[in-house]
């Protein structure tokens, strides 16, 4: 009989949740929920100024608190040289200040008490004296001769410089230009966003001086990278240390760099003895933690009059706070921005890229998009509109033009990336026939005569997500494959582990359902766990849209491991050769006679009562995958808006998402991450930036001044599927987590710009608010957000 | 959150409210919905010795147009049961316009109306709506009772006049002479955040013509903004369009915006302005229709 593979859970089955039984009914276990015998609390002291020189710290009143266990500064912590830390990108971060505070909210003191009440008295009985130093907020401040010098602390760095980059062929781009009928100019802001995880970044350290064991439960979305960081930092033997990643509220990015918070946490167990834990607060997590962005974009194309792109030019200027501590591979210093164009056939491009220190918080971890990514394709979009409106060409057409076409892959973009599949422009036309391309282009005509303003915004791409390969893709020299190890019990259950972590993705339930499409059994029948480095095997975690392309393979190969061993016992329960045995889900069966068969589950109970001789008894094993290359989704988003004229107030009026990430394991939660991405892209291109003013105070440093969007404001998506399986993913999966997030906020800008470049607008810099979008109006101008020199003060 | 230390108090009855007030010598707070004050406390903003939680007086949770017409709103009615109230839908047109504008769903079923005008945020949409219709606040202490007017009883940001043993019992808006008709129309980038700008109006009409009007404005000053002059020039108007223009521009005139993140200090006039207008032509429209 055959397995109806979506009755018991397999690919394609838009499985319920099931991490959700234990969410929804308040039973999750995320870090603060663990309680573990004679527990500490630790706080933080951060710095109100954003530029300072520290002449002195006096704790005296707070060690007097009753309650109080600890307190740690800069100097103490330099004592076990933890005073300063590694980034993820080769560069050194202050774990407590020693000399200087150089942004606002850095950690300065930390104190270890009975209650997370004594600790926070404690906090405000710590007298630091400061003396405030020039404060850098942007990176062109940061270039001025006159601009004092951020990071004092390296040697070898004269200016406030990070990098300077570029890749790209220079020359033929430069002869592109020389050939180009048109050149069409675009300069832009990506505003700093923040990843804003629900719960915010924590830990208990839990430091067994009798065994010489570090335990620490940590909110990480990359356990296995934690402990290697921790043994190299921390000088503590590996198999020493133990990370457990319990229930994460979401990460985003936010959860992968090592923070200052936890390593104060360890050397604050090791020296209590007793297990201390750390829980940010909301704001801690929003002024010091890993943002997103923040990067100013310039550009050119090189057009032939036809509607040919012969070559683009980039320069990106990127403000990375006071610390580089990027997530990136380390090859590329800008992260992946030169995946910038790779849906469109250009012969020549050309990126050059600076990173500037300045006195904000450090990070640009690249929130829900692969090391720059977001910044990239929404660069690409708003040119590729621009590019269009300067030749005055209709915005599908001149896209449809320039695609990369069906057949012509695999195909090498103009910066060197491999594209190995696509049908970009049937993805386009199911999006133009969802939204009703030529009547709404009707519409918008008859409306304007009446003076109301519609726009309508596409945006198309393809990115490159799963890092790595690891010939190309480390991180701190680390390789990007990752792995899963299955065991499947006597009775046929069985527990699956990888080397990713799930913060919301619902590993626990697609992981099943790979592993129900190779072996038929049941999804209900098999357990996943992650994030226990001590049982996990080894695995670079989840971020980069990546688990799926990687993890999700080695979940399918290990399977198809524990099949090839499962078909040997079933030869041996049915008394034929191998080659007499074939495969249909579930269950082997001879040949010639199809009704001869045993069940995955009758393999299961022979490999612990019956193997055949010299085999060994169990069925379980681990696989370690390195893809040959990313995964390349592409998708299509289209926007049609109305501008209020008077107030610049724009309103959403439809959305349509058309994606393509191959084959879809469990298509519930494709839509999920659809429509998450795209509530993401909505708030970055409507309300969200974190600003700061002229000395350096966060202004969004709370969520009344940083603005998550709500279900009241955020419009509805009709969603839309193109499947083109990736020719290498062993189920021919792509990653989908963050495609919405990239390709999203291109499309909501271009159709606001589109309602309102007939007077003379060709950017308005996100977040689009009203002011913005009025004063373009009234003006005909463009409107720049860069971050104001000066506010006025109240 | 973790908040300074504070004594919880939890009276029963009024008296002993006040009697905690009056021994807390100025560092007893009242905790009624608590949806400023807990931010507060969380932000140690605010450490006062005592919170005195009058949530289990019984009693104070109504709101109810009296026998002359005027709405009394007890101090633990929730803006929730504002926004929900079928009197207050019939009743009182500026209030049930701002009623479902007031913060986020979930502040709305704790967060009350008297508490919000006390908190005196010049961003609170109660305050300029209590203003527009020249509300009072009814203020109990030791000695008894007392009327305060709302356009005198915010002084500054986060300050009214309250002595430090008296407790803002209830908020009543006066009967109206004729008709009451109002608008509250506000431009906020999120739902829950606070006004970019916001604009209350309250006409008391006769017919077509305006026999009284208030307008008052949300988050354009350090304290709610009294826009008399714009309110003014409208009575004995019949909402024609010069009149409305007029009133528009007098509104944006009074308006002491700043620049933030939020808009340009001339965007909010702007926003007042065109506010100001849309509120009053949108009466005048409805107007129209009914005659």
């Amino acid at each position: 009989m055959t397995i109806d593979e979506i009755k018991i859970g397999g690919m394609g089955a838009s499985r319920r949740r099931v991490e959700d039984n234990r969410f929804i009914r308040g039973r999750g276990n995320y870090v603060d929920d663990v309680v573990l015998p004679g527990m500490l609390h630790m706080e933080i002291l951060r710095s109100p100024l954003a530029h300072a020189r520290i002449r002195s710290i006096d704790a005296s009143k707070a060690w007097e608190i009753p309650g109080v266990r600890l307190v740690l500064t800069g100097d103490m912590m330099a004592t076990r040289n933890l005073a300063w830390m590694p980034t993820l990108s080769y560069d050194t971060q202050a774990v407590l200040a020693t000399d200087k505070v150089r942004f606002q909210g850095q950690e300065v003191a930390a104190v270890i008490a009975d209650d997370p009440y004594i600790a926070k008295d404690a906090c405000e009985a710590i007298v630091v004296d400061y003396e405030p130093l020039p404060v850098i907020v942007n990176p062109m401040q940061a270039m001025a001769d006159s601009a004092p010098l951020i990071r004092d602390d390296k040697e070898n760095q004269p200016d406030n410089k990070v990098f300077d980059w570029e890749v790209g062929d220079r020359e033929a781009t430069e002869r592109a230009f020389a050939e180009a009928d048109v050149v069409s100019k675009l300069e832009l802001h990506y505003p700093r966003s923040h990843p804003s995880p629900l719960e915010p970044c924590g830990s208990i350290a839990d430091f067994d001086r009798s065994t010489g064991k570090l335990t620490v439960y940590m909110t990480t979305q990359a356990p296995h990278i934690i402990r290697a960081a921790v043994a190299l930092v921390a000088e503590l033997p590996e198999h020493m240390i133990r990370i457990i990643s319990p229930d994460l509220g979401g990460g985003f990015g936010n959860k992968v760099p090592v923070y200052p918070g936890y390593v104060i946490s360890i050397l604050a167990s090791i020296l209590t003895e007793r297990p201390v834990k750390w829980i940010e607060d909301k704001t801690g997590n929003l002024i010091s933690t890993g943002f997103g962005r923040d990067v100013y974009l310039q550009g050119e194309m090189a057009l032939r009059k036809d509607g040919r792109i012969l070559g683009v030019r980039m320069h990106t200027i990127s403000d990375h706070g006071a610390f580089f501590s990027d997530a990136q591979p380390s090859k590329f210093k800008i992260g992946l921005m030169h995946s910038a164009f790779a849906c469109y056939d250009i012969p020549s491009a050309h990126l050059t890229a600076t990173g500037m220190y300045t006195n904000k918080a450090p990070g640009g971890v690249a929130y829900r998009c692969s090391f720059r990514v977001t910044e990239a394709m929404f660069f690409q979009e708003r040119m590729v509109q621009a590019a269009a409106d300067d030749l005055g060409m209709d915005q599908a057409e001149f896209r449809r033009v320039n695609f990369v076409r069906d057949d012509d892959f695999p195909h090498r973009t103009a910066f060197g990336f491999l594209t190995d599949s696509g049908q970009y422009g049937k993805c386009l036309d199911v999006g133009l026939e969802a939204i009703g391309y030529e009547q709404f282009l009707k519409d918008q005509e008859e409306a304007r005569k009446k003076g109301r303003l519609l726009g309508i915004g596409i945006s198309t791409m393809t990115e490159p997500l799963g890092a790595g390969n690891s010939r190309e893709y480390d991180i701190l020299g680390i390789k990007m494959f990752d792995s899963a190890e299955l065991r499947v019990h006597m009775t046929g259950k069985a527990i699956l582990r990888t080397g990713a972590k799930t913060q919301g993705q619902g590993h626990e339930t697609t992981w099943a359902q790979i592993v129900a499409h190779e072996l038929g059994i049941p999804a209900d029948d098999i357990v996943v766990e992650e994030g226990d480095t001590d049982t996990a095997p080894f695995g670079m975690g989840t971020y980069a849209s990546r688990s799926t392309p990687v993890a999700g393979a080695a979940v399918a190969m290990v399977s198809r491991k524990i099949r090839a061993k499962a078909r040997k016992i079933a030869a041996h329960l049915l008394e034929v050769s191998e080659e007499d045995v074939e495969w249909e889900l579930g269950r082997f069966y001879v040949r010639s006679q199809p009704d001869r068969g045993v069940t995955i589950q009758d393999c299961s109970m022979a490999a612990y009562s019956n193997v055949p001789d010299g085999m060994e008894p169990g069925l379980e094993n681990t696989a370690y995958y390195d893809p040959p290359n990313l995964t390349w989704p592409f998708a299509c988003y289209i926007a049609t808006v109305e501008v209020d004229p008077v107030t610049g107030v724009w309103d959403v009026l439809r959305m349509v998402a058309v994606d393509d990430c191959g084959v879809r394991i469990n298509p519930m939660i494709v839509e999920g991450q659809i429509m998450g991405g795209l509530t993401e892209a909505y708030a970055m291109a409507s309300m969200q930036f974190i600003t700061f003013d002229a000395d350096g105070n966060c202004v969004g440093s709370n969520y009344m001044d940083y603005l998550l969007p709500t279900a009241w404001e955020t419009p509805g998506f009709e969603l839309h599927e193109v499947v083109t399986p990736c020719p290498h993913h062993p189920i021919g999966a792509k990653g989908i987590g963050e495609c919405a997030t990239v390709g999203g906020p291109a499309a909501f800008v271009n159709a606001v710009m589109d309602a309102v470049k007939h007077l003379g607008v060709r950017n308005v810099d996100m977040p689009m608010l009203p002011d913005r979008v009025h004063q373009a109006v009234t003006t005909g101008s463009d409107v720049s957000g860069m971050p104001p020199v000066r506010t006025d003060a109240p | 959150m973790y908040p300074s230390r504070f004594n919880y108090e939890s009276p029963s009855t009024i008296d002993e409210a006040i009697a905690l007030l009056d021994a807390g010598r100025g560092e007893a707070k009242i905790l009624a919905g608590g949806q400023s004050l807990v931010p507060m406390l969380k932000l140690r903003f605010a450490a006062p010795e005592t919170l005195v939680d009058i949530n289990n007086i019984p009693g104070l949770g109504y709101h109810h147009f009296d026998e002359g017409g005027a709405l009394h709103i007890g101090a633990l009615c929730r803006h929730e049961d504002i926004e929900k109230s079928t009197v207050i839908a019939e009743g009182q047109p500026t209030i049930a316009a701002a009623a479902p504008l007031v913060a986020d769903p979930i502040v709305r079923t704790r967060g009350t109306f008297v508490g919000s005008v006390c908190h005196g945020d010049p961003q609170g949409d109660w305050a300029a709506c209590m203003i527009a219709l020249d509300g009072f606040i009814v203020a109990q202490g030791p000695n008894g009772r007392r009327e305060i007017p709302v356009e005198s009883f915010v002084t500054g940001p986060f300050q009214n006049v309250l002595a430090h043993n008296e407790i803002a019992i209830e908020a009543v808006v006066p009967a109206p002479r004729g008709e009451a008709r109002g608008a509250y129309l506000k431009l906020e980038r999120r739902v829950g955040d606070f006004a970019t700008a916001a604009v209350a109006v309250a006409l008391d009409m006769s017919g077509d013509m305006v026999l009284r009007a208030g307008i008052a404005l949300t988050g354009v000053g350090g304290t709610t903004v009294n826009a008399a002059e714009a309110a003014d020039s409208l009575t004995g108007s019949t909402l024609d369009a010069d009149s409305v223009s007029r009133a528009a521009e007098l509104a944006a005139a009074a308006a002491q915006p700043r620049s933030d993140h939020r808009g340009s200090a001339s965007y909010k006039r702007h926003i007042v302005n065109t506010f100001t207008a849309r509120a009053l032509s949108g009466i005048a429209s409805s107007n129209e229709r009914a005659a």
